[in-house]
């Protein structure tokens, strides 16, 4: 019940940023030189502007800005998001297609990123201002500096090219007639690159958060208070110190998903993974403007979501935030 | 003072300090070097690095100098980095100060608009901006300082909560002084400190973002920019992989060395507070 109360509560907060993003989205479409006619117009090979008036009234393009606005909003909110120009199918047909590849490679990436993070995090705080620390912090600053598609090049020239390990890109062998378990592991080896790739540089940050919160935390009084009671390192680190230190963890989780799903378009390109990214991407090199707004539409969506479920978490693990609300 | 000797003191702010220098000298010293335009044909294509001296980092698949390139890149990324930094700093302080200063509807407003720009994915917004208004380096730089200022203006408008009720605020109030003047000479040179450092995540994140459109071929493809190398390279990454790792290290260098330089600022000013981590943006 509880839990219902709090997600109604969160979605009527996030009404108001979603309504300002659509009718910016809105004026951008207006900013954007032509409209859905023009574009009608010129794959039906040209036409005569009484057609183009004709369209435009259909389309209720005559009608006042406010009225347009209305009518978009309406539209995005029963999620049609209109006809893509070069795939010739609904928008939300072709996102829906090109999300689950999409979602895995996130999906793979924020566990790998967050599990090495953790990890790498704790143990460069066992050991600060020693060679583990030294070592873990300096390669945290380096994939932070490292621009993610050149990760993956140079991932590519090593273990596809040189030693031939992984596939260079695509996301299953084609023609291979794979099924069932064979073809997920094909699919998972496909993906190893991508998500190492994508992975690597929000690692570096999820370490150091963690590092500076596991520090924080272990000179806190009931940290002292578990050793006192002779509970072992490993207890006293595992039981009470780390639930606490993931809080900021777990917020950076929400404030970087949209930093990942952008992160995504550049992976996706650099490994041709047939996922969201590389749409938007398509989508501007054939100025595919509608498409491109769809999945910018979807994409924060999905931020907000990811976010809620950040919230749902963050009170798991902290229960006094839950009862706070 | 004190903190200037904390700062060298500090063995990483020293290399960063070191490592911009050195990206800054190479940057000035380009039209020295490299007289030519660094996008014409140097000679043979594909030439390994340090095989012809006349083009010590090789040639890529056109035949244009690598080093060239990689010299004039750094011109086009520190620049593209500064002006986009200083857009999306100068919009952030603008929509931070006044939400932080006047609350109410006017904060509740602004930050459901910061709070939309959040939401959206920043490299897809980006993506949309290059699209409908062209790629060209000058709409390149703004955008990017267009998609880069809510963390700024979050930073700004959470100073000017803790310092909009101080004494010294309310004592302005007393004598008279306008809100304008109230924000601009008296609570903002207070909350500037950490908004200046914060500067330097917004510089490392800007020059990343230029990077990575350019190596989708979506930045200006008349400037000899370090992402288009790496694009270029591409191609032949089976062979030639010289070609996309060369540019791919100098871009590590110096976003590296801006991002030493802003750690080492933030704990050099406030050495009992360790600042948040840059929380990284795109690319």
């Amino acid at each position: 019940m509880t839990i219902l109360l709090l997600a109604l509560r969160r979605l009527a907060a996030s009404l108001p940023t979603l309504l300002v993003i659509l009718a910016g989205l809105f004026l951008l479409l207006q900013l954007a030189p032509g409209d859905t006619v023009d574009a009608l117009m010129a794959q039906m090979g040209g036409g005569d502007p009484a057609t183009a008036e004709e369209l435009r009234r259909y389309y209720g393009l005559d009608l006042p800005a406010a009225a347009q606005l209305a009518r978009y909003l309406w539209r995005l909110v029963q999620l049609d998001l209109g006809q893509s120009a070069i795939y010739g199918k609904p928008v939300a047909t072709v996102i829906a297609e090109r999300l689950p590849v999409t979602l895995m490679l996130m999906g793979a990436s924020l566990t790998l990123a967050f599990a090495g993070g953790t990890c790498l995090g704790v143990l460069a705080a066992r050991r600060i201002g020693q060679w583990p620390d030294t070592l873990i912090s300096t390669l945290g600053l380096m994939f932070y500096a490292t621009p993610s598609f050149w990760f993956g090049l140079m991932g590519i020239v090593l273990f596809a090219i040189h030693l031939g390990w992984l596939p260079a890109g695509g996301i299953e062998e084609v023609g291979a007639g794979y099924t069932g378990v064979t073809r997920l592991l094909d699919i998972a080896r496909h993906l190893v690159l991508p998500t190492l790739t994508l992975a690597l540089v929000f690692l570096a940050t999820y370490l150091r958060i963690m590092r500076a919160s596991m520090l924080e935390v272990m000179n806190l009084d009931y940290v002292r208070t578990a050793r006192a009671k002779g509970l072992g390192e490993t207890g006293v680190i595992v039981r009470h110190a780390l639930r606490n230190a993931l809080l900021p963890m777990v917020t950076l989780v929400g404030l970087q998903a949209g930093t990942m799903l952008g992160g995504s378009v550049v992976v996706e390109s650099v490994f041709a993974l047939p996922g969201l990214g590389r749409l938007a991407y398509e989508s501007v090199v054939q100025r595919d403007l509608n498409t491109l707004l769809g999945i910018v539409f979807v994409s924060a969506l999905l931020v907000i979501t990811v976010n809620f479920v950040v919230d749902l978490i963050y009170g798991r693990l902290d229960p006094r935030i839950a009862a706070g609300r | 003072m004190a903190a200037l000797a904390r700062y060298w003191r500090n063995p990483a702010a020293l290399l960063g300090a070191v490592l911009l220098l050195l990206v800054v000298a190479v940057a000035l010293a380009a039209p020295v070097l490299f007289p030519k335009d660094p996008l014409g044909l140097a000679g043979r294509p594909l030439q390994w690095p340090f095989v012809n001296p006349k083009v010590w980092l090789g040639t890529d698949a056109s035949g244009r100098d690598i080093a060239a390139q990689v010299f004039h890149g750094a011109r086009v990324s520190l620049l593209i980095g500064l002006v986009a930094t200083v857009i999306a700093i100068a919009i952030g302080i603008a929509v931070g100060a006044v939400a932080g200063f006047y609350g109410g509807i006017v904060d509740d407003v602004l930050m459901r608009v910061t709070e939309a720009f959040q939401t959206l994915p920043n490299f897809l917004l980006l993506l949309v901006l290059v699209a409908v208004f062209g790629s060209d380096i000058t709409t390149v730089t703004v955008a990017i300082g267009l998609v880069s200022w809510p963390a700024p203006a979050r930073l700004t408008r959470a100073e000017f909560l803790t310092l909009r009720n101080r004494e010294f605020v309310q004592a302005c109030r007393v004598l008279g002084m306008g809100d304008a003047r109230i924000i601009a000479r008296e609570i903002l040179p207070n909350a500037l400190p950490p908004v200046i450092v914060y500067a330097s995540v917004v510089m490392a994140v800007a020059i990343l973002l230029e990077s990575a459109l350019a190596f989708l071929n979506l930045s200006d493809p008349n400037v000899a920019s370090w992402g288009n190398l790496i694009g270029a390279g591409r191609g032949v990454l089976r062979t030639q992989w010289y070609v996309s790792a060369i540019p791919g290290v100098a871009i590590l260098v110096t976003v590296l060395a801006v991002s030493l330089v802003g750690q080492g600022l933030n704990d050099a000013l406030n050495p009992r507070l360790r600042g948040p981590a840059p929380v990284k943006t795109a690319a």
